[in-house]
């Protein structure tokens, strides 16, 4: 077996001052499909990334599509989502199937996915 | 239409009364068609996003030698679905290679299932995934993107006796280039995970 090797890491000092020198969220609290909305504007002042996600997140965005417009590690995006709702100005809409990979959804939600398929 | 022509736009916002966001996650090997397959079914064009992650030596199975810090980047796309007002379904072309599976359960855990795509040319590439996946007790299918040049057609019969899959896992043919095709792979496995929930939900 191939033993693991580090890839290239990007540019860990630029996340470190997105992130005002934190690496870890303090929570899981965003899963990738947790879906964010802004409570409010943007205001003078803010660091730009809060600018971006509030601008982004005035219609429901998922953690993943934020860090694919972001073009920042989802681990980052996680960290500035917790400091926005820490100050009220997103919320979260968390998914419901996503308590532990072996959990089963209800059969009712996924008759619904199931629906939703066949009208594509 | 049911051609691969046409490139759906580029990010369009959400409906205001989506809430639940869902995840399938499509796994194989490099250059199986995750990404052409996650292109023909999502609404938007796929993105792609990227987690850096840093491992203290957990999670790593049968390599002792690995002591201290390691911080990898793992790159995956993502395409869309709005299966209604309600309900969007996220769904993730991601590497099944070996070094990639400390990943899963903090990126992919609650995942309703997965897809292993199948290209009967490199089938060990699948193995690893299906084993992982296995493992972690997460409902998935096989689907073989037949590829034009493959020289071998192999029946499914004989690529389910060559990947060990028991008889439970659903396993069919699939051109991830055309929708059609590709949005039938999304209803078969969430048929089989209906299936699996209605078998749960009878017994006590
Ligand atoms: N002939 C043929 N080519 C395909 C098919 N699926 C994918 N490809 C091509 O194979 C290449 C790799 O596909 P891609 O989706 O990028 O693979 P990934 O690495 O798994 O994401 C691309 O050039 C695709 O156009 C298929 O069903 N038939
Ligand atoms: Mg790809």
């Amino acid at each position: 077996m191939t033993p693991r090797r580090p890839v290239d890491t990007g540019d860990p000092d630029r996340l470190y001052t997105v992130t005002g020198g934190r690496s870890r969220a303090d929570d899981d609290s965003f899963d990738l499909v947790t879906l964010v909305v802004s409570e409010c504007e943007p205001t003078a002042g803010m660091q730009s990334e809060h600018v971006r996600i509030l601008e982004l997140c005035r219609h429901p965005s998922a953690v993943v599509e934020i860090a694919a417009e972001l073009k920042l590690p989802i681990t980052v995006v996680r960290i500035l989502l917790g400091d926005l709702l820490a100050m009220g100005r997103i919320t979260a809409r968390h998914p419901r199937a996503a308590d532990s990979v072996a959990s089963m959804p209800d059969s009712a939600l996924l008759k619904e996915v199931l629906h939703g398929l066949r009208n594509l | 239409m049911d051609s691969a022509i046409s490139e759906p736009p580029s990010r369009t916002p959400l409906s205001d009364t989506a809430e639940t966001g869902l995840k399938i996650v499509v796994v194989g090997g490099f250059g199986v068609g995750k990404t052409t397959l996650v292109r023909s079914v999502s609404e938007i064009r796929p993105l792609n996003t990227e987690e850096v992650m840093t491992q203290a030596g957990v999670g790593v199975d049968e390599t002792s030698e690995v002591t201290g810090k390691t911080t990898t980047t793992v790159a995956f796309d993502f395409g869309r679905i709005s299966l209604n007002e309600r309900v969007v379904l996220y769904l993730f072309g991601a590497p099944g290679q070996e070094r990639f599976w400390f990943l899963w359960d903090r990126l992919f855990s609650g995942t309703l299932g997965a897809v292993v795509l199948v290209d009967t040319r490199r089938m060990d590439d699948s193995w690893y995934a299906i084993d992982r996946l296995e493992h972690h007790k997460t409902p998935f299918l096989v689907a073989v993107n037949r590829f034009d040049d493959d020289p071998f057609t192999h029946s499914l019969d004989e690529i389910r006796q060559a990947l060990a899959l028991p008889d439970h896992v659903p396993l069919i043919d699939c051109d991830a280039r055309v929708r059609s095709s590709g949005k039938d792979v999304l209803i078969t496995l969430v048929d089989h995970l209906y299936e699996l929930a209605m078998a749960q939900e009878m017994t006590p």
